[in-house]
């Protein structure tokens, strides 16, 4: 463990990043630890994913569509168009709800994947087929396995909830052009398909810009890139754009997102298995 | 049994395909595709065309049925589902239309699906002709009887004729409480004299009732569902028209047919899974008045994933389930009432939602064995190919599935979707 004895120096408001920022952060930072001297990189890491954790406080609920275009090897392409309705939760130990509908491949049409995630425990997930109308429970256990073929893993794609993982920060440097928090995360919750990730943050809005993902190994295994960041509702920030490149097998990912609303008026009873069968 | 083929997200995702389609598809893809992929604000036209032949390696058992191994069908389910731009009003049409070369009774046309769907907040009101489906189990749906089987669509009762429904759903913090009115019964269909899959007595078209008010008897039925941490079960009662009829033999002009016979009976069921890590757990269980004395009835099983086995993505399900029917000789045929089903699903995980299902059910009393296997591809964006077969083993005369023991299958179908 290393302890930090200039950490104000060595975070002190720099370029891109407002006076105001800063003294939010530093004031989360005292807050949390009040021996600031002895912030361990552990410590600092925990801050930096807990202020990114909190600016996106209070988003409400959200609904966006987005189109996955999944690449191999030899750039052969497929792709599919999804739909989804997001509710944020604040019960303890629960994550967000979520329900995704597939628009395409066609013969997939109108299937949906209701998930209530939780922090540790594995998330409760609902499968609706609509040729038979049926919604069926299925396992979570597989967090690690691809999400229909794609080189993102269920676990990549559910809320990054702060308590899922434990954190280090490592540096500050920059990245895409902007100044980064850079942060080692290892994931708590059973079953992960990583030993560990590391994560960019950007110093002036705590977004993320960057993930590498390491396998079982601890190899590098995939990078994610968040491209096109806009703000909504005047305060939270979502990407227009990811694209996941898997270093070992040459495929890539690429998701775009053709909007996002929020303030829909999305309650709870619209997230239960009950509701899932009236999916369009 | 195909709904079993993608019921894991996280890998064959396809919600079984409204399945049935094969060869020379180009024709019907050509004749559908004025449809395009239309998503006009709130409105959508999806579905599937296709082309499908069975083919039957043996001569058929009666002197009727048509002889040809090669038996080819086409067609047609598109669905139409149109929005309000508030979201709390749904429209939705979805007829069926089939053309069979060889059995009159396969060529047929249903409306699956014709309803509207008020959402509120809190509760949720159909009116029209819907599909419901209330079950756990794979191999054999017990419980679930909305619905009526369409049976000359295959033998495994998983394709549904549209039923007439009013339901109203309420959901609280202990469950959705369903509730329906059924005032219309739908008849069963079965294959015609031509076809294959059938006894050696034709069925009549004329059913008998056990109410005086026959087909316009009003069923009803209530299911309350819940779930808690990772349990989710249902309760339901059914008491109405018995989907599942008495065949009862009459001498006609032209000598012996099966005349179908439906009784009212009252049905109390429970269906219950519990979601283990990679394990599921299930159970259906279920007592029956009104079909001969009181009977019980219970399926049960488990299905396992491994996943990420062998060099790829890929997911391999485990699974097995024992089905108990406690009926007596009054009551109508089941083909369960004392097997095993063993089975394993291969879901490839790749780019086309390659899956594989297949194993056998086993009656530990007879010996008698019905195996299956089926498999699909996606093919580019729009066109699916699957093949099932299904084998039946020990079909001596004292068999109970004996009038079938000339007709092992292939299935092939070629779909395009839209």
């Amino acid at each position: 463990m290393t302890y930090r004895t200039t950490y104000l120096t060595e975070l002190g408001p720099r370029r891109g990043m407002p006076a105001a920022v800063f003294a939010a952060t530093m004031a989360a930072a005292l807050l949390a630890s009040p021996v600031l001297a002895q912030d361990s990189d552990e410590a600092l890491g925990q801050q930096i994913a807990e202020e990114a954790d909190r600016r996106d406080l209070g988003w409400g609920d959200n609904a966006s569509t987005m189109r996955m275009v999944l690449r191999n090897r030899n750039g052969d392409e497929s792709v599919r168009e999804l739909r989804r309705q997001a509710l944020e939760t604040h019960d303890e130990g629960a994550g967000d709800k979520s329900v995704i509908t597939f628009d395409a491949p066609r013969d997939v049409a109108g299937t949906s994947l209701l998930s209530h995630t939780k922090i540790l425990e594995p998330d409760d997930q609902w499968l609706f087929l609509p040729a038979l109308k049926r919604v069926k429970r299925i396992s979570s256990a597989n967090k690690s396995g691809p999400f229909v073929g794609s080189e993102f893993a269920y676990e990549d794609l559910v809320s990054q909830e702060v308590d899922k993982y434990e954190y280090r920060f490592l540096r500050e440097e920059s990245c895409g052009g902007v100044e980064c928090f850079v942060v080692e995360r290892t994931p708590l919750y059973e079953n992960s398909g990583y030993t560990k990730q590391v994560v960019w943050w950007d110093v002036s809005e705590y977004r993320i810009q960057r993930i590498d993902f390491y396998d079982r190994k601890d190899t590098l295994l995939k990078t994610l890139l968040y491209h096109g960041y806009r703000e909504y509702a005047g305060e939270y920030w979502r990407p227009d754009r990811m694209t996941m490149e898997n270093h070992q097998n040459g495929k890539s990912t690429e998701l775009v997102f053709d909007e996002w609303s929020f303030g829909n008026g999305l309650s709870e009873g619209e997230f239960t298995p009950s509701r899932l069968r009236r999916t369009r | 049994m195909r709904s079993l083929r993608r019921t894991r997200l996280v890998g064959t995702l396809r919600p079984r395909v409204p399945r049935r389609r094969l060869l020379v598809a180009a024709v019907l893809g050509g004749a559908v595709a004025p449809f395009g992929p239309a998503t006009l604000d709130g409105q959508e036209i999806r579905g599937s065309a296709f082309v499908e032949t069975r083919l039957f390696p043996s001569d058929p058992a009666f002197v009727d049925q048509r002889g040809a191994a090669v038996s080819p069908s086409i067609g047609l389910e598109p669905e139409l589902i149109w929005e309000s731009s508030s979201g709390q009003l749904q429209l939705r049409l979805k007829p069926f239309f089939r053309i069979d070369a060889h059995d009159g009774s396969r060529t047929h046309f249903d409306v699956r699906e014709a309803s509207a769907l008020w959402l509120g907040e809190g509760w949720t009101l159909l009116a029209g002709v819907g599909k419901v489906f209330w079950g756990k189990t794979e191999a054999h749906h017990l419980v679930d009887i909305i619905n009526q089987t369409d049976g000359v669509e295959d033998i495994d009762t998983e394709d549904k004729l549209g039923q007439p429904m009013v339901n109203f759903t309420l959901e609280r913090d202990w469950g959705a409480i369903d509730f329906f009115v059924l005032p219309y019964f739908r008849e069963r269909t079965y294959p015609g004299d031509r076809g294959r899959l059938r006894g050696p007595l034709p069925v009549l078209d004329d059913a008998a009732y056990g109410s005086g008010a026959g087909r316009w008897h009003p069923d009803l039925a209530v299911r309350w569902s819940y779930f808690i941490g990772e349990l989710d079960l249902a309760v339901s009662a059914f008491r109405g028209t018995g989907r599942e009829p008495l065949l009862v033999p009459v001498s006609t002009g032209d000598g012996l047919a099966l005349q179908p016979q439906y009784d009212i009976i009252d049905q109390v069921s429970l269906d219950a899974q519990w979601t283990r890590g990679a394990t599921l757990w299930k159970l259906e269980a279920m007592t029956r008045g009104g079909h001969g004395d009181r009977f019980l009835a219970a399926v049960g099983g488990v299905e396992h994933t491994l996943f990420g086995i062998g060099p790829g993505p890929a997911d391999l399900g485990l699974l097995a389930e024992v089905m108990l029917d406690g009926r007596s000789e009054e009551a109508p045929f089941t083909a369960f009432d004392h097997d095993v089903f063993v089975g394993f699903r291969w879901a490839f995980n790749d780019l086309a939602d390659t899956s594989i299902l297949g194993g056998p059910v086993v009656d530990y009393e007879s010996g008698e064995i019905i195996a299956f296997l089926e498999a699909e591809r996606r093919f580019g964006d729009r066109w699916v190919a699957e093949l099932e077969a299904r084998w039946l083993f020990n079909t001596d005369a004292t068999a109970p599935v004996h009038d079938l023991r000339r007709d092992d299958f292939l299935t092939l179908r070629l779909s395009r979707f839209f």
